[in-house]
């Protein structure tokens, strides 16, 4: 018996060794998690963009200014005294913070009258603002603490000199599915789209009804969008499912224009639609292009922004991040829904996503020819 | 009849890397003619039907097919050449009707029901047409395979080893269609191994290492071999094949049952090599069979790859 499971034993490790996708997943899945588990992912996040809008321009807004710099969790940007600046950049994305200091605010300090400043968050990722929030509130203090001296310093005793309102912008409450919902958009397309087109096309090769389908008329071009289109039916109807959930079950807010999101859905699945094609062009059987779509799925769902906070990972993770196409989608879904993107806050994401559409979609077509091996 | 060859290539040469798969192969074939291929497993016969077929760009020759150019007018080849694959190509999750279905779409033809029904009329398959076709046997699948190949009636059918793995009746019955469909009119090149489908041809050509060695009808093949062949009868005869090969004038001995056939390029050679056995075998000259020709043909050839075609 020893010797009959040896022999099993000996062939399936030479069958192993001769399939590079397996040994690539072999070696190449325990790296990658490794990787993303261990460096990317930081559920406490730092350098967190935060914009100061000093609508005084004193030394308190100064150093305040100088005492948040001083913390690791944030990147300041001033915009002294641009009234509305602060929420442009917050529906852009450019900052998530915005720390707004009102006009009277040093007359109101120096008088001990306890002033407000205002924290604006973009808590369309509640996770990632958590922390942060605390941070602010204990550097304003600190700084001021510093700052109020001599005289002032009686300012300093009892309660804190400043108190701070905090207002968290697009998801008031801080509910999390109002996060993941919009993002699972992002991640079933992918798994689907490009897992299933893929899978689709190698399947014709492997059981040789390609060379089949070839000799007849039929024009590669003809091949890929008569399988392209079922799919994409497909995703449509999984994206209204996704939408309709969101809203009877989850209650997710929509605050932005549907036709909008079903436009950039629309590119974002042909540009699934499209990378599945040219993984089929790549591989050989449906196990490589399953194992493919794996290699392709795992950074999808932990580095676009869905599972974790994207501001959270080392730069050059955010940098691979931004190749992959959820994470623009997962942007666009999340701006269009929860902020209420227009046209014009939508077109740089889906400029990208256009260019991704294009570059995937010539590599499919140039690959995929109409005369075999 | 003013003959235009239904195939005309010239010189069609095709290399994957450094192997030369076919190596500068003509061939003709006029209309309503059956020319079988024959030639050893990784001879390049798969390569040539493709390449004729457009599925496959030569790297040099030119020809023919249909009058229209093999290089330039691919597409419009396709639309009057029906091609069946040595491996199922058709759909083993759609039904015998869907796939001839599919077939009719694909190719715009009118009328579709009434084709598809006659079809599987003809094929008798009318009471399976919803019956999924990855289910059916050998010979049913290799049936309905032809039945799609010319369902869209093909100047020109390419059949690649169609009847490997299928019942000797089945393929008495798919013969029997074959000649039906050329006495209509229509092309037929079949490439096969079998020596007994060959027969059945009107004129075979025969690939070896990508070259074309012989070409032209059985007898103009066996005599252009110029072999003679010797049929021993007596006691032992069919156990002396390994003695007889290794001498001169001898190329083949292989038994036949209890007989033994000889063969060699030499009559006179033939006789005297034999001559030891003569008291108690008897040796009768005989007919040299294509087999004969193909295996001497195969010997010296030359070997341009052990590894087969892809």
């Amino acid at each position: 018996m020893w010797q009959r499971i040896g022999a099993m034993v000996f062939k399936e490790v030479r069958q192993m060794l001769r399939d590079p996708g397996t040994i690539a997943m072999m070696f190449m899945f325990p790296i990658i998690q490794l990787l993303i588990f261990g460096v990317a992912i930081n559920n406490d996040p730092r350098h967190l963009p935060l914009a100061v809008e000093a609508n005084d321009n004193s030394q308190f807004s100064r150093a305040i200014v100088a005492g948040l710099r001083n913390t690791s969790y944030f990147d300041v940007t001033e915009i002294a005294g641009r009234y509305g600046e602060g929420e442009r950049l917050l529906a852009e994305g450019k900052a998530q913070f915005v720390l707004t200091i009102p006009t009277d605010f040093s007359r109101a300090l120096v008088r001990g009258e306890h002033p407000q400043v205002l924290l604006t968050a973009d808590a369309t990722d509640p996770a990632s603002t958590g922390p942060a929030v605390a941070a602010v509130s204990e550097a304003v203090n600190q700084a001021l603490t510093r700052e109020l001296s001599g005289p002032l310093a009686a300012r300093v005793a009892g309660p804190p000199p400043v108190s701070l309102v905090l207002h968290r912008s697009y998801n008031p409450e801080g509910i999390t599915s109002h996060n993941t919902v919009p993002g699972l958009l992002a991640i079933i397309l992918s798994m689907t789209m490009v897992a299933l087109t893929a899978m689709s096309v190698t399947r014709e090769d492997e059981q040789g009804t390609m060379e089949n389908l070839l000799a007849t008329p039929l024009r590669p071009i003809e091949v890929m969008v008569g399988k392209i289109v079922p799919y994409f039916a497909m995703g449509f109807v999984q994206v209204l499912v996704v939408l309709a959930a969101a809203k009877l079950v989850f209650q997710v807010p929509f605050v932005g224009s549907m036709t909008l999101l079903l436009a950039v859905t629309l590119l974002f699945t042909l540009v699934c639609l499209a990378l599945g094609f040219t993984m089929s062009t790549l591989v050989k059987s449906q196990v490589q292009a399953m194992q493919a779509s794996m290699f392709y799925l795992m950074p999808s769902i932990l580095l676009s922004g869905f599972a974790f906070p994207f501001r959270g990972m080392p730069w050059p993770i955010q940098w691979i991040a931004e190749i992959l196409p959820p994470t623009h989608y997962i942007r666009l879904v999340r701006g269009i829904m929860l902020k209420g993107w227009d046209l014009r806050l939508a077109l740089p994401e889906s400029a990208v996503l256009l260019v991704m559409l294009l570059a995937f979609g010539t590599i499919a077509v140039r690959r995929y020819r109409d005369t075999v091996a | 009849m003013s003959e235009v060859p239904a195939i005309a290539v010239r010189g069609l040469t095709k290399r994957f890397g450094a192997r030369t798969v076919v190596d500068n192969v003509d061939l003709t074939v006029m209309p309503g003619r059956i020319c079988g291929f024959l030639g050893p497993n990784g001879s390049g016969k798969t390569t040539t039907l493709r390449m004729i077929c457009g599925l496959l760009i030569p790297d040099a020759g030119e020809g023919e097919v249909l009058g229209l150019d093999l290089k330039t007018r691919r597409r419009a080849i396709k639309h009057q050449i029906g091609y069946m694959t040595q491996k199922f190509g058709l759909f083993s999750d759609l039904s015998i009707a869907e796939n001839l279905e599919f077939i009719a779409r694909v190719y715009g033809l009118d009328n579709r029901k009434v084709r598809v029904d006659a079809a599987l009329e003809r094929l008798g398959l009318d009471s399976r047409r919803d019956q999924l076709a990855g289910k059916l046997s050998g010979g049913w699948k290799q049936r309905l395979a032809l039945a799609a190949a010319v369902l869209h009636e093909p100047k020109i059918l390419l059949l690649d080893e169609p009847t490997a793995g299928v019942d000797p009746k089945a393929r008495r019955e798919f013969w029997d269609q074959i000649h039906t469909l050329a006495a209509d009119g229509m092309t037929v090149l079949v490439s096969t191994h079998y020596m007994d489908e060959a027969e059945r041809c009107h004129e075979i050509a025969y690939i070896a290492y990508g070259v074309m060695l012989a070409r032209g009808t059985i007898a103009e093949v066996i005599a252009g071999s110029g072999l003679k062949a010797l049929q021993g009868e007596g006691p032992g005869a069919d156990r002396l094949g390994a003695q007889l090969e290794a001498l001169e004038g001898v190329e083949m001995a292989a038994p036949f049952g209890t007989t033994l056939h000889v063969c060699g390029p030499d009559l006179p050679a033939l006789r005297r090599a034999v001559s030891p056995w003569a008291d108690r075998i008897t040796f009768s000259e005989a007919e040299p069979t294509l087999e004969d020709v193909f295996i001497h043909l195969m010997k010296h050839a030359p070997d341009h790859s052990v590894l087969e075609a892809g």
